[in-house]
């Protein structure tokens, strides 16, 4: 199926059969960039799938490519860290969707020109069954674990509840079986947001873009200015910013960023449009917003699990109110009536949704217990 | 060593049984019977600390609070469901009790018994609420908030129909008659069944 070689590096696959998809589209000529780290042993049984949240990617150790920045679970996988690469050979993969590197409306579709609008809208289940058909292509039948914070919480559920096969262990950070009209609305504004902007030009802005013009960064940045919000705690924000002025003594009467969180939201939304596609945050937040794992089953979480023999552990922050811990809980009574393993844990952490991605020493302590199974 | 009251539980749970230990603090009784009688082993437990305990001993441990999250589990899921020192802590007894016996086939329930002599001579003697050896915590801050006797649970038990199949009672790590109990337990352990 594939030509990949199992290196250490990042890595694309490019699928020869086209993707099927909830929507009753295929995505033809899909692309998973992915990257490995550690070894896969010769049994192929040592294998732990990251998947990564809305706008991250598979840099999960490496530098980031735009933005040099070290990858964004460093302190989580490694030699000798909870996600021991040491022991465990960890895959991580770009979602479909995406615009690092998987196939996603900033490609270029069968026309030579970028999907834009054209690509079909996609769901949780369908970044899965990529997934799927790279564990396939690198010949593994059961990963040890996948495991995912925030939608990477959604992807792990989704693998191990549709392709119950494909893994005996999920770990669920920060996450939830399904999204609320909450989350929904959020992602509603970010949406519009981006809509409303005059340089998306529904969704057809590559071109102006390549010929030095603009896209929709301006709705894409107040995109993720509204989301951020929603990624931290309220006394997280107070404890950092306060009602503190940037660089200044005294108010200005003007609409400039007189305050330190106005200056750090529009730097956090301006530097996202360096980085991140306006369209896949469209295709992105919208997967996230279909995504019901018990209306995929019949409407009972429970019958989601049926055929799962995986173990399973929840873990939820008491500052998350995003995805709270009633999310998790949610998630807990359905597996424990499916009558399988499941730990759950709500740590105490001050950082918001999160918390799953900064220093949290007993998520480390959590995540390192539960793929140790106490050795 | 487990503590005396949960090594009477280890011995009398049959081997390669599912078992849900309520309240399992650091999983102490969990690993001894996964470990030493295969059996499939889940818990409960208040304190996130310890549940992050159990979870780095591979315990599969929820989170969780006897008085509300019992509620999810299915009817007649575990052959044995247990609370050890635990009912004393809770705000409704009664009613996790019959949780207890409506989720396991069969429940260990163990906890400290103020029946025992040196708790009545410290509340007759000293007119205070005892502070002993086994409830050395003063009033104010103690998390056992519905104390109870041997003969109080025995009464409990009969007026609810539930079939004591087994008791055991500690003082110390010495065994003591089931006449002498609620005098000289320290601790008392009931297997029971409806």
């Amino acid at each position: 199926m594939s030509t990949a070689q199992i290196t250490d590096s990042s890595q694309v696959l490019d699928l020869t059969q086209p993707l099927p998809l909830d929507g009753g589209q295929s995505l033809p000529n899909a692309r998973i960039a992915y990257e490995t780290h550690g070894t896969l042993n010769a049994a192929k049984d040592n294998a732990i799938l990251i998947c990564h949240a809305l706008t991250g990617d598979h840099h999960v150790v490496s530098n980031h490519p735009k933005t040099g920045k070290p990858g964004w679970w460093l302190r989580m996988v490694g030699p000798g860290k909870p996600i021991d690469t040491d022991r465990f050979f960890v895959i991580c993969a770009n979602v479909i969707g995406s615009c690092m590197g998987s196939t996603g409306p900033a490609s270029l579709a069968g026309d030579g020109k970028p999907w834009g609008m054209r690509f079909p809208v996609i769901t949780i289940r369908d970044m899965v069954r990529g997934h799927v058909a790279l564990l396939d292509a690198l010949g593994i039948e059961s990963l040890y674990a996948v495991v995912g914070g925030s939608m990477g919480g959604m992807q792990a559920l989704s693998l191990a509840s549709n392709f119950p096969d494909r893994t005996r262990a999920a770990l669920v950070i920060a996450s939830t079986a399904r999204h609320s009209a909450q989350n929904i609305a959020f992602h509603e504004v970010g949406r519009q947001s981006i809509m409303a902007d005059p340089a998306w030009r529904d969704g057809d802005y590559y071109e102006a873009k390549e010929n030095g013009g603009k896209g929709p960064e301006k709705g894409l940045s107040v995109a993720r200015m509204a989301a951020h919000i929603t990624y931290l705690s309220e006394a997280g924000l107070t404890e950092k910013f306060g009602r503190r002025l940037q660089n200044r003594e005294e108010k200005t009467f003007g609409f400039d960023a007189d305050f330190q969180i106005e200056s750090y939201l529009r730097y956090q939304g301006l530097a996202f449009t360096d980085r991140f596609d306006a369209n896949s945050y469209l295709y992105i937040t919208r997967a996230m917003d279909y995504f019901d794992l018990a209306e995929e089953h019949g409407g009972l979480l429970a019958n989601a699990f049926a055929k799962s023999k995986a173990r399973y552990c929840l873990v939820s922050f008491d500052t998350d109110w995003l995805y709270p811990t009633a999310d998790s809980r949610n998630v807990v009574h359905a597996l424990n009536a499916a009558g399988l393993p499941v730990s759950f844990v709500e740590l105490s952490a001050p950082f918001g949704h999160d918390s799953f991605l900064l220093d949290v020493p007993a998520l480390d302590r959590v995540v390192e217990g539960f793929l140790g199974e106490g050795r | 060593m487990l503590r005396p009251d949960l090594a009477v539980i280890a011995a009398n749970v049959a081997p390669g049984s599912r078992v849900l230990d309520v309240g399992c603090g650091d999983g102490t009784l969990m690993q001894a019977l996964r470990n030493d009688k295969r059996c499939d082993a889940r818990g409960m437990e208040l304190d996130p600390a310890d549940v992050g305990l159990c979870v780095g001993k591979g315990l599969s441990v929820i989170q969780g609070d006897a008085d509300k999250d019992l509620a999810f589990y299915p009817d007649q899921s575990v052959d044995y469901a247990i609370l050890s020192q635990t009912l004393q802590t809770t705000m409704r007894p009664d009613i996790v009790m019959e949780e207890l016996l409506r989720i396991g086939r069969r429940a260990f329930v163990s906890f400290p018994n103020f029946g025992h002599w040196r708790v009545r001579v410290s509340l007759l003697w000293g007119g205070r609420m005892p502070v002993t050896r086994l409830l050395p915590i003063p009033w104010y801050q103690t998390p056992n908030i519905h104390h109870l006797t041997v003969e109080d649970f025995r009464e409990f038990v009969k007026a609810r129909g539930i079939t004591v199949e087994g008791a055991w009672f500690l003082s110390g790590d010495k065994k003591c008659s089931d006449a002498a109990a609620n005098f000289r337990a320290e601790h008392a352990v009931f297997l029971l069944s409806r």
